[in-house]
């Protein structure tokens, strides 16, 4: 598979640079105060600077020197820069992956058909692609580029999707079925199609996908609104404790300066999460897309990470393709060469993908036609739903047949011949076994039986079993029978199976278990599956899809991979955890900032707290230095593991808490104080 | 181990005890099922027929609400009017004068909100009237309105979608006649047989072995003193307190009045978790409200048992003893036992003078009033301990990769909202009026008051500041316990601690009730495997640290300037 390279370089040049540009205009306190934390570290560096203009023009003398007081506001304002500059890569590596996207769809030239009257006549007009609405048709040909989304209303085209997918080989779009979307930027290899435009320009997928990354429409999502008012709360009560610190320092007569009480502030209020929120709801859109999957709102990945419900289809999804001939199984007294020879003249003319497949088993034990076969001569007999048997009839007047059990039973049992009771015993014994039995008669005599399996993909079965630590419940859904469904169902580890399915059935079983309050997953691609994809909380529509298919889901997976939606469940949990193990990191560092700038600030006046001194750090002013470079630097450390995520374990919810608590919240209290010391010993050298 | 440590294991090892078949005992109350009190069905019958109420109406979390808060407005003007009146009024055999408007507004709203902070002397500054018919009255008032709180929201735990939860005067009057009358009446009865006076005649005179004449105040003390600690209300008969030898004459009423405060708090997580019947729940619940008493117990006890380094200095050879301020008769880890009980609960009531406590202890109390949350107050313990659990679930869900749930509803943005305010509350109020109160001290020493603000403290420096920060944490806590040294009977004490008692009181039980009401309107999702359950040991610790890191982050610095500065300066 020659997937589209996927960059993995957190900082490119050209994306750090375009970063570092919109650090800078984000400034905006109109920007940013969308981001309340981020919003008071730019008004305490608005109070610093003023400061420090009062020491310089006054010559204020009260607040300390000129040079801490620069160096306080300096370090706020690179707080602010190094929030901006991580919600701003984010963007940039969201817009880099989505413009990759986008180029596929340059200018190019179409052939728009002009309706004369009230006919569609052949007049083909070459036009801009930039000028078609949605509602034009367009002609493409072999070797054209298709200049816009839109269905096909007529034809059928081979069509090279690899700008898309990534996917070299190419595939057939055709009109009516459920392939009939064709995507801008794919070429026409063969044949000759017309499409009519579905979406207006600037309406696609894309281009919402690449407004949300954009974070022009960017909406918040309720997770991330709660977690903002959680924030706001603690800022709050941040502010409530270095208001009143002032009447109570003048209780016990300890003059505080203002870059001190700035700094403990600054410290104090979550900016560590506050800085890296919005980076990490872009990123998460920005790893769904690198998945290649386009979603139409930040929402959607959220709530896949919610996920209880997964509806797989089993064809593609859980087993590889159609049934495979695995097995032949001759009756009693019938050679087993001439057995698998029958089967394979019987299958010679037969174009489904079961007959191809018994050509290629009976091919691998060695089998050939007979010596004087010529297929030409021979009269085929296609397979029909009443006769439920196909084969054919050779130039001597022998009848090869082979179906279902009992269809070819009946043929022998009219013609007076019995049905062997040991093959009758190995059909059971097929059916048991999850396979299609295939029996084989010549001249209306029973030879045996072909063995046709499902073959279940390798590994889904390890998939499904991290699905179910994560507590998704798999469900199949499948046209076969409910035995055969069931045995599937448990080879390949799924926890409950719709069988015989009909569309309805689909939109049923997400029905019920919605009112259970669960929430629902599923793929689907067709015209049929568009009420499902609408009732699921999360529908992931294949980009090979209908249009409606297409409308009514929340995402479209261009890559058209069934297994897709695990991948995306992980991406939506990531997203949550990320923000929450920030959370917990940020507030944890608190602790040590305390212990740093409270025994700093009545270290003249109240000596007997210089216990809590347990850092040792040399003085008061190199402790809050100290506190707040480290509060600053340690937003661009976590940039690439809040673009990255963090990474899910399928360990169960109280273990997979259990070891975040342990590494962020623990390691959350602990690294300040050796981070902080590090950098009061470093500081040490300079300030003699 | 000496006979001082058996005796307060053995008091609590009696409380958990007593706990779980109470708890047992409320749960089945409160669902409806069969208890022998039921007997008592015709006569609750009687109250709602009298009152004009309907009580098994099914009532949603606003009009729940509404029927609270419009009861309590009733009585504050009540209790307000009558301690104006109360040298009007009768049973006054010691003729005490009426209160004065701003100790009436204070001590009205104290006794109403559960607080009990008595800026007043209970011997001089109340009737026999107002004593039973006022205070008393409330102690019952405010103990069951606050347990009819949160049995909404044990109510909203249990139900999968609804928009009503119970009935709000059904919960009232039945934790009154169910167990706090019959409780009161059966500790008062042994308090009475111990010797706490039980008469309505006025102050005895006798002579002391000094000869000197002195008069005792007396009074119907048993029945107060039973329901002040059963309802964790605290405001005693006597000025003194519990300190008073006859609000507690031996060490059994010790025991009584110690189990009495302690009690009902934990019985009520007990019968959340019969009532739930998710019995682990409340397990984990108990479990971390408990290791939080414990680290608040042990340095409490550590630091009164080892002497006091100021009466050594003064070349006093105290054998590691501090003797000062203690309840002599039942020793040092009894003292600090009750210190401990009194303000986890929001009982508030004392054994022994607080002012002379160590530093360590005055930070432990402070500390145990800044959580209220280990076992709490009746009702509104668990009520504060349920906006941690929804913070904490909070993320913790994030953090396991889901959006958060409780009790198979979805905490969003509204209830963080809700939740948020309701955790910044506390410190927000403690803080600022203290702050206030520094501002005023430090800027306005010479103001033309009655009682200048120079003269509040009754001591400088570090322990003063300890003194204030006290008071406002105190009301705040609706704990009532104060410090004493600090002179809090002139209007800008009784006025600030009345709007600090108020919204402390009424705002975390609209939130939690509120949070509860929304939520339980919510579609009910099923537990899956993904879940983060609430019943594990690690959510436990998840709580407790969320406990902790909210309460030492507010509080650090204005710890650090009080009892902590004093106690390393002692060191």
């Amino acid at each position: 598979m020659a997937k589209r390279q996927r960059k993995n370089s957190l900082f490119q040049g050209d994306l750090v640079s375009e970063a570092l540009k919109y650090s800078f205009v984000k400034l905006n306190p109109r920007l940013l105060i969308r981001n309340p934390v981020m919003f008071t570290v730019e008004i305490g560096t608005i109070v610093m600077a003023a400061v420090c203009w009062a020491i310089i023009f006054k010559h204020d003398t009260s607040q300390g020197s000129l040079a801490y007081n620069l160096a306080v506001t300096l370090i706020l304002f690179a707080t602010v820069l190094f929030a901006n500059f991580a919600e701003a890569l984010a963007e940039a590596r969201g817009k880099a992956q989505a413009n990759s996207l986008r180029k596929t769809r340059e200018e190019t030239p179409a052939k728009k058909i002009v309706p004369v009257g009230e006919m569609y006549v052949d007049e083909v007009q070459i036009v801009n692609s930039s000028e078609l609405k949605k509602g034009d048709v367009f002609l493409c040909e072999a070797g054209d580029t298709i200049p816009m989304d839109g269905e096909i209303i007529e034809g059928l085209a081979t069509i090279d999707e690899s700008a898309i997918t990534g996917e070299s080989a190419p595939v057939i779009r055709e009109s009516g079925g459920d392939k009939s979307s064709v995507t801008g930027g794919t070429k026409v290899l063969s044949d000759k199609i017309k499409v009519k435009i579905t979406a207006e320009p600037g309406e696609s997928f894309l281009d919402k996908m690449i407004a949300l990354v954009e974070g022009a429409s960017r909406q918040k999502t309720p997770n991330e609104i709660a977690l903002t008012i959680l924030l706001a709360g603690f800022t709050l009560v941040f502010i409530i404790v270095c208001v009143t610190l002032k009447p109570f320092g003048d209780y016990s007569l300890t003059p505080i300066t203002i870059a001190a009480f700035v700094s403990l502030f600054v410290c104090l209020i979550p900016t560590t999460i506050g800085g890296l929120l919005s980076a990490i709801g872009i990123a998460g859109m920005d790893r769904a897309l690198r998945a290649n999957v386009i979603t139409k709102s930040g929402k959607a990945v959220e709530t896949a990470g919610d996920i209880d419900v997964l509806l797989l289809d089993k064809t593609g999804t859980i087993t590889i393709g159609n049934r495979k001939a695995t097995n032949f199984y001759p009756t009693k007294g019938v050679d087993d060469f001439i057995f698998i020879q029958n089967c394979l003249v019987s299958s010679l003319a037969d174009e489904t993908p079961e007959g191809k497949s018994i050509i290629e088993l009976a091919r691998e034990k060695g089998a050939a036609p007979p010596d004087n076969f010529d297929l030409h001569k021979a009269t085929l007999i296609k397979f029909t739903a009443e006769t439920r048997s196909s084969g054919v009839n050779l130039p001597g007047g022998k009848q090869i047949r082979k179906g279902a059990f009992d269809a070819i039973k009946k043929i022998a049992m009219e013609a007076g011949n019995s049905f062997p009771s040991d093959t009758e015993e190995k059909v059971k014994q097929i059916s048991s076994n999850g396979g299609t039995p295939l029996v084989v008669a010549e001249d209306k005599k029973i030879l045996g039986v072909i063995e046709l399996q499902d073959i279940i993909k390798p590994g889904i079965h390890e998939r499904f079993e991290r699905l179910r630590k994560m507590g998704v419940k798999t469900v199949m859904v499948t046209g076969d029978n409910p035995l055969t469904a069931k045995f599937i169902a448990e080879k390949a580890g799924v926890d409950d199976f719709i069988a015989e399915a009909k569309p309805e059935d689909k939109m049923n079983y997400i029905k019920k278990e919605q009112a259970e309050g669960k929430l629902v997953a599923m793929m689907g691609d067709g015209t049929n599956d568009a009420p499902a994809l609408a009732q699921a909380d999360v529908g992931v529509a294949m980009n090979s899809g209908t249009q409606a298919a297409k409308e009514a889901g929340n995402m479209v997976d261009l890559d058209n991979d069934p297994t897709k939606l695990i991948e995306i469940v992980e991406i939506g949990k990531q997203l949550l955890m990320t923000r929450g193990t920030l959370t917990t990191f940020s507030i944890a560092n608190d602790v040590a900032k305390y212990f740093a700038i409270v025994p700093a600030l009545f270290i003249l006046t109240i000596p007997s707290l210089s216990v809590l001194n347990i850092m040792h750090l040399k003085s008061g002013e190199s402790a809050i230095l100290s506190a707040v470079i480290f509060n600053a630097i340690i937003i661009p450390l976590l940039i690439p593991l809040a673009l990255k995520g963090v990474k899910y374990r399928p360990i169960g919810a109280s273990a997979l808490l259990r070891r975040n608590l342990l590494v962020y919240g623990l390691g959350g209290i602990i690294i300040p104080f050796i981070g902080i010391k590090l950098i009061d010993m470093l500081l040490a050298l300079f300030m003699k | 181990m000496n006979t001082e440590y058996i005796g307060i294991i053995v008091t609590y090892g009696l409380t958990i005890l007593l706990a779980i078949p109470l708890g047992k005992y409320i749960a089945k109350v409160f669902s409806g099922e069969k208890t022998w009190t039921d007997f008592l069905n015709p006569f609750e019958r009687l109250i709602f027929k009298l009152s004009g109420i309907n009580a098994t109406k099914e009532m949603n979390w606003k009009e729940q609400l509404k029927a609270m808060l419009t009861i309590n407005s009733l009585w504050l003007l009540y209790a307000f009017f009558a301690l104006i009146f109360q040298d009007k009024l009768p049973l006054n055999p010691d003729h005490n004068p009426g209160q004065t408007p701003d100790l009436a507004f204070n001590t009205a709203i104290s006794f109403l909100v559960n607080c009990n902070v008595q800026d007043y002397s209970g011997e001089a500054g109340v009737t026999y009237f107002t004593q039973l018919f006022v205070l008393m009255f409330l102690h019952f008032m405010s103990a069951a309105t606050g347990i009819a709180a949160m049995m909404i929201i044990y109510k909203g735990l249990k139900q999968r979608s609804v928009t009503t939860l119970g009935n709000f005067w059904n919960f009232f009057v039945k934790s009154i006649t169910r167990f706090l009358l019959p409780g009161a009446i059966l500790v008062a009865i042994i308090l009475a047989f111990n010797g706490t006076p039980t008469s309505f005649a006025g102050k005895d005179t006798v002579i002391t072995m000094q000869r000197d004449t002195a008069q005792i105040s007396r009074g119907p003390v048993a029945a107060m003193v039973a329901i002040k600690h059963l309802g964790t209300n605290g405001g005693g008969w006597f000025g003194t307190n519990s300190a008073n030898p006859l609000e507690c004459p031996n060490y059994l009423t010790y025991m009584v009045e110690m189990i009495a405060q302690l009690v009902i708090p934990i019985a009520l997580i007990f019968s959340l978790g019969f009532y739930l019947k998710k019995m682990r729940f409340a397990y984990i619940i108990i479990g971390v409200m408990t290791i939080g008493m414990l680290m608040l117990l042990i340095p409490t006890i550590q630091a009164e048992t080892h002497g006091n380094t100021a009466i050594a200095a003064m070349g006093i050879n105290s054998a590691n003893t501090a003797m000062e301020g203690k309840e002599v008769r039942f020793g040092i880890p009894a003292t600090a036992y009750w210190s401990t009980q009194t303000t986890v609960t929001s009982t508030g009531s004392a054994c022994g003078a607080h002012d002379s406590y160590m530093p360590m202890t005055t930070g432990m109390e402070l500390m145990a009033m800044m959580v209220n949350c280990f076992y709490g107050g009746c009702g509104v313990g668990f009520m504060n301990y349920y906006i941690f659990i929804i913070i904490a679930v909070f993320i913790s869900g994030l953090m396991v990769g889901r959006t958060p749930e409780f009790m198979g509803h979805k905490v969003e943005a509204r209830e963080m909202k809700i939740a948020s305010i309701a955790a910044l509350l506390h410190p927000f109020l403690i803080l600022s009026f203290t702050a206030l109160s520094c501002f005023v001290l430090v800027n306005f020493p010479d103001i033309k008051w009655v009682f200048q603000p120079k003269n509040w403290l009754g001591n400088p420096g570090y322990h003063g500041f300890s003194e204030m920060l006290y008071q406002y944490t105190s009301c705040a806590a609706n704990n009532g316990s104060a410090m004493g040294g600090l002179t809090a009977n002139n209007i800008f004490w009784n006025v600030t601690q009345g709007i600090v008692l108020l919204f402390s009181r009424f705002i975390p039980i609209i939130g939690p009730v509120a949070i509860a009401g929304i939520m339980a309107q919510k579609k009910f999702i099923p537990e899956s495997p993904g879940t983060l359950r609430t019943d594990t040991g690690t959510f436990g610790v998840m709580t407790l640290a969320v406990i902790i890191i909210i309460a030492a982050l507010a509080f650090f610095p204005a710890l650090a300037m009080g009892p902590f500065a004093e106690y390393f300066s002692m060191k």
